[in-house]
């Protein structure tokens, strides 16, 4: 067999246990739905449109957290690689920056911007930026002195030798720092909705949690679970594809 | 200069840096946002001092070792064993790096009815975070290791047991220890979430408490205790991890 027939067994073996525990009432109903009512719940969910601007709203600011991360991070990352004294500075911070509750700036960025989307992107955003920062500076260490000369024997300034050599260079690293930021920022935006917001996918949650409806509150977290794995099997195949065409 | 004296000087650039930006965003939005750098270091302080705090931060300080400990062992022996087997690899590391993805504070709902509220959700919550980073590195560790070292040890005759004990671990302890690293800021940050969600005590209980009633000293006191304690810690454990890659 191969790994992936073996994996999906043992995924499919593990959701057939949930299933056959909470039939049995091992688990009991009131704690668990049988995953099979749960995506029976989350179709019926998905059909009435109710939850539409709450999935609509959090993927929306997920999307802007990510790409304003990927975007800020590669340019960060750049700019410090460039200047030695200031990336020693910052390296302490960034090898200590994910024990930071990022979460207990929020009430912060409520105060200051308001009880809008932004807060939540902003946390979204800054889990998001160190990775792409860290994983872009170790990319652009990589990048093979014959190429910087390469460079600077075709003149290319600063700019276009980042923009044509030496970040698609690093590319595979810094797609390592996209797939991260992908998953911070689901998890900022999602994590903040549920502290405070008004609507979301993770208030959404979090409301049925306190409500003790399962029937909502299960669907929900598979669905949330489901979107972000799949992003995240999209990117993974992506990178495989452009880690083939380099070796080739 | 040594590279030890010539880090201080930069971690303390990096301070001065980021008290003087602290300070600027507080004469910039307000007392109403922010309290500044001075005030909430002698609230800190305070806060240390007074009796209430201490039961707070001793269950976090639990909660957060026995979390840790399991999240060390349980990711260790998932990686080990992981790690011996091509074919076990193969088939588990898109699991983990899966798991890595998913926003896991989605599933705090879920952690709740399991263990109810109190140490066990947030011994839980913290070791979930935890234990996939170290198990990704422990295998990553045992699979890249130098296969004379494995050969070296079948001339010697080493018993399997042996072979594990005296050339395997110590040749995959640096790369080990970058896991057990990043997994600690995991854990860190786990059990914190775990408690701002899902306890009555503890600093994260603090925190969502302050955040509720809005109290700007509180929340600034108490991310700025978590960040020396994080920074502190993770600053150690880097000059660690470093020398042990040195040595390698």
């Amino acid at each position: 067999m191969t790994p992936r027939a073996v994996r999906l067994a043992l995924v499919i073996g593990a959701v057939l246990l949930l299933e056959a525990l909470s039939r049995l009432g091992a688990i009991d109903r009131f704690a668990m739905l049988p995953p099979s009512e749960i995506v029976w719940h989350l179709g019926r969910i998905l059909l009435s449109a109710q939850y539409w601007p709450a999935i609509a709203k959090t993927l929306g600011n997920v999307a802007s957290a990510c790409a304003a991360a990927v975007v800020a991070g590669v340019v960060l990352g750049a700019l410090i690689h460039r200047w030695r004294g200031l990336r020693e500075t910052l390296d302490p911070l960034f090898a200590a920056y994910y024990a930071i509750p990022v979460y207990a700036f929020y009430p912060l960025f409520i105060v200051v911007f308001g009880l809008g989307d932004l807060p939540q992107v902003l946390i979204g955003f800054m889990l998001g930026l160190v990775a792409v920062i860290v994983n872009t500076l170790n990319g652009l260490d990589r990048v093979p002195r014959v190429l910087t000369k390469t460079a600077r024997i075709h003149r290319l300034n600063a700019l276009s030798a980042a923009i044509r050599i030496s970040l698609p260079c690093a590319a595979p690293y810094i797609f390592t720092g996209i797939k991260l930021a992908v998953a911070y920022s689901f998890i900022g935006v999602i994590g903040a909705e549920l502290i405070m917001a008004r609507t979301g996918l993770g208030y959404e949650i979090g409301y049925a949690y306190n409500n003790f409806d399962n029937t909502v509150m299960y669907p929900l977290i598979v669905l949330v679970l489901a979107i972000a794995a799949s992003v995240n099997a999209v990117f993974h195949r992506w990178e495989k594809k452009m880690l083939a065409r380099r070796r080739a | 200069m040594s590279p030890g004296i010539h880090r201080a000087g930069n971690a303390l650039v990096l301070v001065a840096g980021l008290l003087a930006a602290w300070q600027a965003l507080f004469w910039q939005v307000g007392a109403n946002a922010l309290a500044p750098p001075l005030e909430t270091v002698r609230f800190a302080a305070e806060l240390i001092a007074s009796p209430a705090f201490r039961p707070h931060a001793g269950e976090t300080a639990l909660a957060f070792a026995i979390a840790l400990f399991f999240a060390v062992s349980l990711g260790f022996l998932i990686g080990f064993t992981l790690g011996a087997s091509r074919f076990a690899a193969e088939v588990g590391e898109p699991i983990l790096v899966g798991l890595y993805s998913i926003p896991k504070l989605t599933l705090y709902p879920i952690v709740l009815l399991a263990f109810g509220i109190g140490l066990p959700a947030k011994i839980a919550f913290g070791t979930m975070h935890g234990i996939v980073p170290i198990a990704l590195f422990t295998m990553g560790a045992i699979r890249n290791l130098n296969p004379v070292y494995l050969k070296t040890a079948r001339v010697q005759r080493m018993s399997r047991v042996q072979a594990a004990r005296r050339v395997l671990l110590p040749a995959a302890l640096p790369e080990i220890f970058t896991g057990v690293r990043i997994g600690f800021s995991l854990t860190l940050i786990g059990t914190l979430l775990g408690e701002m969600f899902a306890a009555q005590r503890g600093l994260g209980y603090l925190l969502m408490t302050a955040i509720g009633v809005h109290n700007i000293r509180m929340i600034m006191a108490l991310t700025l205790i978590l960040v020396c304690v994080a920074v502190t810690v993770s600053a150690v454990l880097l000059a660690i991890d470093r020398r042990l890659h040195a040595r390698a």
